[in-house]
C-alpha cells in the first residue's frame, strides 16, 4: 500500500489526540486555568490537525459531508460520527476546566470513553478489509488503541506510563510477527486468483499494461521495504524504549514533552510502515505480492 | 445506502471463457471506448513518455506450467465482478457505492464520491480505478446504458466488451435464470469464481481453457542426428581423437 502522508498523519495524530484528550476527559490530569487551556487545546490540536490531514487523502473532498450518512454499514463513517460526537461532547468538559465552571466529570468520562471508541472505529476501517490480510486481525485495533492508551497516559504524566509504553512495544512485535504470515495464511495465489491453479502453476507472462495505473501506484507500492527491518528497530526505540526511560527519570514536564515528542516520531515510523508493509491480495494479478 | 441487497431479482454478470480468449485486447478498447462518454475515463499524460489512464478491463497474460504438457500462455480480462457479497459497497461511507436489487449490478454514484479510495482497498480483484482528473472512482457498470437501451439496436444491448470480442470468449446474462445461455456455460463447463476464500460470492464466472494434449515429438528430430559420412565423417573421427 503507498504510504500516504496524509493517511499516516490521520491516524497517528489523532490516535494520539484522541487518547490525551481521553485522559484529560477522565480527570487523570485535572488542570485549571490557563494550564486547562493549553492541554485541552493540545488534545484538541492533535485531533483535528490528524482529521485535518486525512482529507488530504480524498480526491474529491467537497463531498466530505456526506461521509456522515453510511454509518450503519461503514467504519470510516462510523469514525466521522464518533470524531465528532467526542469533541462535541468534551467541549463543555475542556472550558469547564478553563473557567472553573465546575461541570459534573460523568461528561468527560464519557466523552473520554467515546475518545477510544474514535481510536477503535479508526483501527476498524483498516482491520475490515479481507483483501489486506496482514491488517485483517486482531491485533491491528489492539496495536491502535495501545497507542492511544500509552500515548494519552504519558503525556498526562501517569506514573504507570512507562509500562504503558513498553505495550505498545509488545504489542508492535507481535503485530509484526503474525503479520509476516498473515498474506500465506490466507492462502491465495497467482493460481487462485486466476483460478488457473486447476491447470498448473501460472506465472506473469506479460504485464497487462506497459504504464503504471492507479493500482500500481496506490495498492501495488514496494518501495522501501527493504529497510523494514532497521525501521521496524527505530519504531521501537523511538516509540517504546526511549520515551519510557525518560518518563521513568524525575524530569518534570521537559521530560514529559521530549518522550511525547520522540513518541510521536516512533508511532510515525510504526504508521508508515503498517501502510509500506500492507499487502492487497490484487498484487497477485501484476505478480507482485502487493 | 451501501447495505448490500438480501438477493436480486437478477444476477447479470459475464462469462469469460479463458479457452477461446486470444488477448487481442479488443474488449479493453470497446470499453475505453463507450464509457468514455460523458464524464469519461481520464487519461494523463496519453502521448508523453509516462502515460497513465483510468480503464475498467485489463487483459494480463499468463505462462502455466503444466504438468505432463507443454506449457500455456493464458490470457485473462480483468474487471469487476459484481459480487453478491460486495466489500467494495458496505465500506463506503458515502453511499456512493451501491449493489441494484433489481439486477446486482454494483455501481458507483460520482456526485456523492469523496474519492477515499478504501473501495478500491477492499476490492481483491483490482476492479476500481481512482480517475485522477475527477477524482472519483470508476468501476465497470456492466454497461447499463447499453443493455437498457431501447434505442439500440437489440443485438448491441449487451455490454461493449461482449459486443465487440471477435472470439466470443464473453459472454453476457442473468445467472438467476438456471436456462440462460450464461448459467448453461457454467454448469457444462464448470466455471468457477476467482479467489473464492476472499468470501465475495463474484457474479461473474470463469471457463478454464481446456488441458492440450502431451506434446509431439517435431518431425524434424531426425533430421537432428546428422552422421558426417566421407572426408567430413573423417575428419571428424579424426579431430575427435585429439
Amino acid at each position: 500500500m503507498h504510504p500516504a502522508p496524509s493517511v499516516i498523519l490521520f491516524s497517528t495524530l489523532s490516535g494520539l489526540g484522541f487518547g490525551f484528550l481521553a485522559f484529560l476527559g477522565w480527570g487523570a490530569l485535572a488542570p485549571s486555568g490557563w494550564a486547562a487551556f493549553f492541554l485541552w487545546g493540545l488534545g484538541y490540536g492533535l485531533a483535528v490537525a490528524g482529521l485535518m490531514a486525512s482529507t488530504f487523502h480524498l480526491g474529491n473532498p467537497k463531498n466530505a459531508l456526506k461521509a456522515f450518512t453510511q454509518w450503519r454499514t461503514s467504519w470510516l463513517s462510523r469514525e466521522a460520527w464518533a470524531s465528532v460526537a467526542t469533541l462535541m461532547i468534551l467541549a463543555p468538559m475542556a472550558l469547564s476546566d478553563w473557567l472553573g465552571l465546575g461541570l459534573p466529570r460523568i461528561i468527560g468520562q464519557v466523552g473520554g470513553a467515546l475518545a477510544l471508541v474514535t481510536v477503535l472505529t479508526t483501527a476498524m476501517i483498516y482491520t475490515q478489509i479481507k483483501a489486506v490480510p496482514r491488517w485483517h486481525q486482531p491485533l491491528t485495533p489492539v496495536m491502535f488503541l495501545s497507542f492511544a492508551v500509552a500515548g494519552g497516559a504519558s503525556l498526562s504524566g501517569q506514573v504507570w506510563a512507562p509500562v504503558a509504553l513498553l505495550v505498545v512495544g509488545v504489542v508492535l512485535v507481535a503485530l509484526w510477527r503474525v503479520g509476516d504470515q498473515a498474506f500465506a495464511k490466507a492462502g491465495q495465489t497467482l493460481g487462485t486468483a486466476t483460478g488457473l491453479d486447476r491447470l498448473g502453476t501460472p506465472t506473469v507472462f506479460e504485464p497487462a499494461h506497459t504504464a503504471q495505473n492507479y493500482l500500481l501506484r496506490e495498492m501495488i507500492h514496494v518501495v522501501g521495504r527493504k529497510h523494514a527491518q532497521k525501521l521496524r528497530l527505530i519504531a521501537l526505540v523511538l516509540a517504546a524504549g526511549l520515551p519510557a526511560l525518560i518518563l521513568i527519570l524525575p524530569l518534570g514536564w521537559p521530560g514529559i514533552a521530549l518522550a511525547g515528542v520522540l513518541h510521536l516520531a516512533g508511532a510515525l515510523a510504526a504508521r508508515w510502515l503498517f501502510f509500506a508493509e500492507a499487502e492487497p491480495v490484487v498484487g497477485l494479478f501484476y505478480g507482485m505480492r502487493g | 445506502m451501501t447495505a448490500l441487497p438480501q438477493a436480486t431479482a437478477k444476477k447479470l454478470g459475464l462469462v469469460i471463457d479463458l479457452d477461446t480468449c486470444v488477448g487481442c485486447q479488443a474488449c479493453v478498447t470497446a470499453c475505453k471506448g463507450w464509457n468514455d462518454q460523458g464524464q469519461g475515463l481520464s487519461d494523463q499524460d496519453a502521448y508523453g513518455a509516462n502515460p497513465s489512464g483510468t480503464f475498467l478491463n485489463r487483459v494480463h497474460s499468463y505462462q502455466v506450467a503444466v504438468p505432463d504438457a507443454p506449457a500455456q500462455i493464458v490470457t485473462f480480462p480483468r474487471s469487476c465482478l459484481h459480487c453478491e457479497n460486495a466489500p467494495c459497497v458496505t465500506v463506503c461511507p458515502t453511499g456512493a457505492s451501491y449493489k441494484r436489487a433489481e439486477d446486482g449490478i454494483v455501481l458507483v454514484n460520482p456526485d456523492s464520491c469523496i474519492g477515499c479510495g478504501l473501495c478500491a482497498w477492499a476490492c481483491p480483484y483490482g476492479a476500481r480505478e481512482l480517475d485522477a482528473d475527477q477524482g472519483v472512482m470508476k468501476k465497470c457498470t456492466l454497461c447499463v446504458d447499453r443493455i437498457e437501451n431501447e434505442h439500440l439496436p437489440e443485438e448491441d444491448r449487451e455490454p461493449a466488451c461482449v459486443r465487440t470480442c471477435p472470439t466470443n470468449a464473453r459472454h453476457f446474462g442473468d445467472f438467476a435464470d438456471p436456462e440462460s445461455k450464461v448459467s448453461r456455460l457454467v454448469a457444462e463447463r464448470g466455471g468457477y469464481d476467482l479467489m473464492p476464500d476472499m468470501g465475495t460470492k463474484p457474479t461473474n464466472k470463469y471457463l478454464a481453457p481446456r488441458k492440450k494434449g502431451p506434446g509431439e515429438a517435431s518431425p524434424l528430430a531426425p533430421l537432428l542426428d546428422i552422421k558426417a559420412k566421407g572426408i567430413a565423417g573423417w575428419l571428424d573421427k579424426m579431430l575427435g581423437k585429439i
